[in-house]
């Protein structure tokens, strides 16, 4: 197992499969929140669903509208697990929150798109500001 | 976070549930950005378009408004972003009732809180602006720029939650722009080639937002050799905002805070120069020239009256070409007044259509594009074209001037 330590953040622990790309989320501007998948062309995780995941990514990006968008997801169950970021911003903070989506951001270890790796199996523990990768 | 005794009281649900609801959701933002206690604001703008809020966003709004007056009226002025319906037009664009009656629920449930549905994306031109030094919880990222930089006021990017929730409770968490040391410069840039028209501001703003890259980047920005206007600042902010989640700039010797480069910190970084190299990487990856247009987009932000009288003196004596569509979008305010001066019916004469009170990019974009067959779209917003890729378009950028001759030739001019 291999621990890693971020901010305290928001949202109760979870598990999941980890999805990882060194890009930015916004949930307006990079996602077709009807079919669960990035469909932003230029988007490095383009085409991929993130259903159940535990999304590792750089910043937030675009505008103010995933701060209502992460709960409409949420309330027909097309969400990721959870967001990790290097840094988030105050959009998806306030997100997470309306959505009691588990969301953490500045690691202690460096770029978490690099500590964390697609397929990793990740535990977080928002409240303590742990990450633990499960399988390795 | 230090709390006192009427946001204790607040949070305890003394004052009802939805102020409850409004601490308890504030107190989790400002939690995980080291708030230490509440600042009050003088007024809140929230953004809430149905798309985004979606079914389960106008349950939660309208149980709200299902508590006593004394209990879910807003504290403070509080105003809205555009809706996502025009419900004077909303059929002709595909749009459907099921989307229209979100619409008008929510506008009912707002008027039970006492919010003014102003719909509008550039109240810092037309409703109520704030002055230097003045807290407010502003939503929509070009509203928040714009506050903060060219007047001097002090937001962080509220999303519609948590705008709501300022406006129930008159206060936010003290995090971020609302304190001095995040309002100062972390990125120096020096301009080498002069923007020109709200086309050129917007594609400098895209670069230097790109570059800068976050919301906790500052960019403080030399080199600019003419005193730009409103609509060019309005256009600069949205599209840094759009392309870095960047919520603030300066610009030395046009920006409230930096009347000097050293008073913003920015003696102390290293200059970064922006070229024509950068803008034209920029504007390449929205080209197009020569391809047919099916839409024509004025929107994000919504035009200004000035921008309304632009935009009609080019469509004098002109027709769309048959194949290709034009919208434009304005705030409800400035539509009367459009109306009034016969500017809409100048534009609508061409066989476009002016909206009120919406974005483009807010109304349900996927599905009208899909209703109408639109894919190829122009605009001469840097912010739209960057938005609309996801939504399934092939957004291209021109100026104003180019757009309205791309719709009536049906063929894209760059």
């Amino acid at each position: 197992m291999i621990e890693l330590l971020c901010h305290p953040g928001i949202g109760p622990t979870v598990e999941g499969e980890a999805l990882v790309a060194k890009d930015g989320f916004s949930a307006r501007y990079d996602l077709d929140r009807v079919k669960g998948v990035f469909s932003r062309p230029q988007h490095a995780l383009a085409g991929e669903s993130y259903v159940g995941k535990v999304l590792v990514l750089d910043t937030a990006k675009g505008g103010v509208a995933s701060a209502w968008m992460l709960h409409e997801m949420k309330s027909r169950g097309i969400i990721p697990a959870a967001i990790l970021f290097n840094t988030a911003n105050t959009i998806l903070a306030q997100g997470a929150a309306l959505a009691d989506l588990t969301m953490c951001d500045r690691f202690a270890d460096g770029d978490v798109t690099t500590l964390i790796r697609t397929g990793d199996h990740v535990r977080v523990d928002p409240a303590k500001g742990h990450v633990t990768i499960l399988n390795r | 976070m230090k709390l006192s005794n009427v946001e204790e009281a607040m949070l305890a649900g003394e004052l009802g549930e939805p102020r409850r609801w409004a601490m308890d959701h504030m107190i989790k933002v400002g939690t995980m950005f080291d708030a230490a206690d509440f600042v009050e604001v003088t007024q809140a703008h929230m953004m809430a378009d149905p798309e985004s809020i979606g079914p389960a966003g106008l349950e939660l709004v309208e149980q709200m408004a299902r508590h006593p007056e004394a209990e879910r009226r807003v504290a403070i002025p509080m105003i809205t972003d555009p809706r996502g319906v025009d419900l004077n037009h909303y059929r002709p664009l595909g749009q459907t009732e099921e989307m229209a009656e979100i619409e008008r629920r929510f506008i009912a449930a707002c008027g039970e809180l006492g919010i003014m549905m102003t719909n509008t994306c550039i109240n810092y031109q037309t409703i109520l602006p704030p002055v230097h030094g003045e807290h407010v919880a502003f939503g929509d990222t070009g509203v928040v720029i714009y506050s903060n930089s060219v007047l001097g006021a002090r937001s962080n990017f509220e999303g519609g939650p948590s705008a709501l929730a300022a406006g129930l409770t008159g206060r936010t968490p003290r995090y971020g722009l609302h304190l001095d040391e995040r309002r100062l410069a972390t990125r120096r840039f020096v301009v080498r080639h002069q923007p020109e028209g709200l086309t050129g501001w917007g594609a400098l703003g895209a670069v230097i937002g790109q570059k800068s890259g976050s919301y906790w980047a500052v960019p403080v920005i030399e080199g600019i050799e003419r005193q730009p206007g409103s609509d060019e600042m309005k256009h600069f902010g949205a599209a840094m905002a759009s392309y870095g989640s960047t919520p603030l700039f300066h610009i030395v010797g046009v920006t409230t805070e930096a009347p000097t480069l050293a008073a913003v910190g920015g003696d102390k970084l290293p200059a970064e120069e922006i070229g024509a190299e950068d803008l034209a990487a920029l504007q390449a990856r929205f080209g197009a020239k020569g391809d047919p247009v099916d839409v024509v987009v004025f929107a994000a932000p919504q035009l200004s009256l000035v921008e309304m009288n632009q935009v009609a003196a080019l469509c004098d004596g002109r027709s769309l070409h048959p194949d290709t569509a034009m919208i434009v979008c304005t705030s409800p305010s400035v539509f009367a007044d459009a109306l009034r001066l016969g500017l809409v019916g100048r534009i609508e004469a061409t066989g476009a259509k002016v909206l009120e009170g919406t974005c483009f990019y807010n109304q349900y974009a996927r599905e009208i594009g899909e209703a109408n067959g639109w894919k190829r779209l122009l605009s001469n917003s840097a912010k739209i074209v960057n938005i609309l890729g996801g939504y399934g378009y092939q957004p291209a950028l021109a100026s104003m001037e180019h757009c309205i001759e791309s719709a009536c030739t049906g063929r894209i001019v760059q």
